[in-house]
């Protein structure tokens, strides 16, 4: 079913520059991100530098762009966010401070999680963003429970529950989306396809048609939608979350894109043909908003400034990354548990 | 002798017992592309995508589905990237894998080998970084394994398929790609440990990673005039207590290393074993019990270091051991 479009007050180029002005944002922090995690982690045949600012397995969300911004461009700051392990787009989509993120990257006391979690655990309930997570589809649960909350606690709140295509084999999977469905909770799940499972092309090891069929299979009304066009992920996700919160119970979205990446960023994907990613690069969703934008008669200089404001955004987190002191060893003891600390061993 | 990655002589050994044995089949998440840290390379290319079985991402039926082709005469070796994922197959390794052969009066019997990494993986905080290896030695019916080195891995891992019984088998998520001599002979069997340093003064066990930090630790001990022998177990059930206490009888007193949490580590279970038979000083060293910050600053305090290791030897013998003291 197509989105109604025309209840936006907005004109698409209003409607458009800021979701342009977050995917820039995303999309300039995964640059800055990759570049500081050179050599972070041992794995893909790669070595690890003991020098690299950002340690460990790095999970970039380059060329997702548009899922994360279409998708919480349609949340209010009170509703809810459970991610993945590549969950920097959805956090920054959010709202999250984004130099209290980077310092996280890099392991300062000053990160959203004090330095404790990283990447892969990147997350800030300031603005809702429940937690990114390093155990795949463990965040559909999570999210189904944080649902049920908001409906036994009369909270107007709604929550998008982000999980990859690789997610939907596991058992989780499904007992969220039937959970979801019997107590008719007020979720959107968004599936954010980018193909591929680590190594895997996940088609290969995905019986049916995919998450939108399965979602349909139990009673949960699904969509699909282009991935890479902001402005129709924004659209249906405009939609879906108006029935969920008119009381309609939990609805699934199925956005198709593509991990520009590799796994990680020390992944350089050599068991993929090289010409599947050239022509995944020409629907790259910043360059598709730009030709929008271009075409609704913005000017190329307003482009051009939200880019240079944003990569000032991001310098000046990375600056403030660089300086700020590493997270204290004390803290290694702090928020382990109330009963029992200081029992350590 | 071949100098071989801890990587690739687990990958021998795999392809080994994989032309021996057609019955022996791999599958798990990315294997048919190697591994993700290479542990399968070239096996898809030798054996075919039947026997070397790329998987969705769905670890209960991974396990679960091994442990049905071992009741149905296949060898599975499984792969679980990690020993904090195959905690989404707890219930198949516990219940099912663990439990078949006694439940069902010795019907069935459960040949699988379950690869399961323990320790810190650098920079990948908590849910990345466990050790796990005293919860799988607490289950009646699993054989668990620890290998240190190359030689090992490519030895105990080739035995653990020939096993029979369930083995956990859990290699050093940051020891892949550590190379030493692998002799074609196999230099371990199941349930012996080995002394990896001699010694007279005090006997250090250990196993995995920490094998390591152990023997840099009795290198500088011995630097100070002490002389420490260096016990890898290699199997943490059944353990080895023949070596164990031989040892721990000669030098006088035990100390137990390893990375895991030092609370209900596998390092009491022995430290108790040794001292209720001999009656000699033991101790333990283990990690805090705290989750692994991703911060390196915190990273280090769950890390117990080669220095923490070497004071805490000190400590030790000058406290409660009986023959030397160290300054
Ligand atoms: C339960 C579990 N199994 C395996 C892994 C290892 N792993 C991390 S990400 C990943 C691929 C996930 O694919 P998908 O859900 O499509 O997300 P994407 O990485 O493409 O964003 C795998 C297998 C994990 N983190 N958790
Ligand atoms: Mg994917």
């Amino acid at each position: 079913m197509a989105p109604d479009t025309s209840e936006a007050n907005d004109s698409p180029a209003e409607r458009l520059l800021p979701l342009y002005r977050t995917m820039a944002r995303i999309r300039a922090f995964e640059n800055a991100a990759e570049e500081a995690s050179r050599g972070s982690v041992a794995a893909f045949g790669a070595s690890s530098d003991a020098a690299s600012m950002i340690r460990g397995p790095l999970h970039l969300s380059t060329g997702q762009e548009a899922v994360a911004a279409g998708i919480c461009a349609n949340l209010t700051r009170d509703d809810y966010l459970t991610s993945t392990h590549r969950g920097h787009g959805h956090t920054l989509a959010k709202g999250a401070n984004i130099t209290a993120m980077m310092c996280e990257l890099f392991g300062r006391g000053a990160g959203t999680n004090k330095g404790k979690g990283g990447s892969m655990h990147i997350a800030d309930f300031a603005v809702g963003m429940l937690g990114a997570n390093g155990v795949v589809a463990a965040g559909i649960p999570i999210a189904v429970g944080a649902a049920h909350s908001a409906k036994i606690r009369g909270s107007k709140a709604i929550v998008a529950c982000f999980f990859g295509d690789g997610a939907i084999n596991r058992g989780p999977f499904l007992e969220g989306l039937n959970w979801a469905k019997i107590f008719e909770l007020p979720v959107l799940f968004v599936c954010e396809d980018n193909r591929y499972s680590a190594t895997t092309a996940t088609d290969a090891m995905t019986a049916g048609d995919g998450a939108a069929a399965r979602a349909r299979g139990i009673g949960i009304p699904a969509e699909s939608v282009d991935g890479n066009d902001v402005l129709a992920v924004d659209a249906m996700a405009r939609e879906l979350v108006a029935r969920i919160r008119a009381g309609a119970g939990p609805q699934l979205l199925h956005a198709l894109t593509y991990r520009v990446k590799g796994h990680v960023s020390v992944d350089a994907a050599a068991y993929r043909d090289p010409r599947e990613l050239e022509s995944a690069l020409e629907g790259d969703p910043l360059k598709l908003a730009g030709l929008r934008l271009a075409a609704l008669g913005v000017a190329a200089a307003t482009v051009a400034k939200i880019d240079t404001e944003v990569r000032n955004e991001i310098d000046a987190a990375l600056a403030a990354a660089h300086s700020a002191p590493a997270t204290e060893p004390d803290e290694a003891y702090a928020d382990v548990q109330d009963l029992g600390a200081g029992q350590w061993r | 002798m071949a100098l071989m990655s801890y990587a690739q002589a687990a990958c021998s050994a795999l392809a080994g017992a994989m032309r021996a044995d057609a019955g022996v089949v791999a599958l798990g998440e990315d294997v048919g592309n190697g591994g993700v840290f290479g542990q399968y390379r070239g096996l898809r290319e030798e054996f075919g995508a039947s026997r070397v079985i790329d998987t969705p991402i769905s670890e209960a039926t991974i396990m679960g589905a091994a442990v049905g082709m071992a009741l149905t005469g296949l060898r599975p070796v499984v792969e679980m990237r990690v020993v904090d994922f195959a905690l989404c197959a707890i219930d198949e390794i516990v219940n099912q894998a663990a439990k078949n052969r006694y439940m069902f009066g010795g019907q069935g019997r459960v040949p699988l080998v379950a690869r399961l990494p323990i320790g810190i993986w650098s920079g990948s905080a908590a849910q990345h970084s466990q050790s796990l290896e005293a919860w799988f030695a607490h289950i009646p019916g699993l054989v668990v394994v620890t290998p240190a080195t190359p030689a090992d891995n490519y030895a105990l891992l080739a035995a653990a398929i020939e096993c029979g019984d369930p083995v956990i088998y859990m290699e050093h998520k940051e020891l892949w790609g550590l190379e030493g001599e692998v002799p074609p002979e196999p230099t371990a069997v199941l349930g012996k440990a080995r002394i990896a340093r001699g010694g007279t003064d005090l006997t250090l066990l250990s196993w995995s990673g920490m094998l390591h930090t152990a023997l840099a630790a009795a290198e500088q001990a011995a630097l100070q005039g002490v002389s420490v022998e260096v016990i890898d177990l290699r199997t943490i059930w059944p353990w080895d207590r023949e070596t164990v206490l031989e040892s721990a009888s000669r030098t006088g007193c035990l100390l137990v290393a390893h990375e895991a949490v030092q609370a209900a580590g596998f390092g009491a279970e022995i430290a108790a074993t040794v001292a209720e038979a001999l009656g000699i000083p033991v101790k333990r060293v283990g990690a805090a019990r705290i989750p692994v910050g991703y911060a390196r600053t915190l990273e280090n305090v769950a890390r117990i270091s080669t220095q923490q290791l070497l004071q805490e030897l000190k400590e030790f013998l000058n406290n409660r051991g009986r023959k030397r003291s160290m300054r």
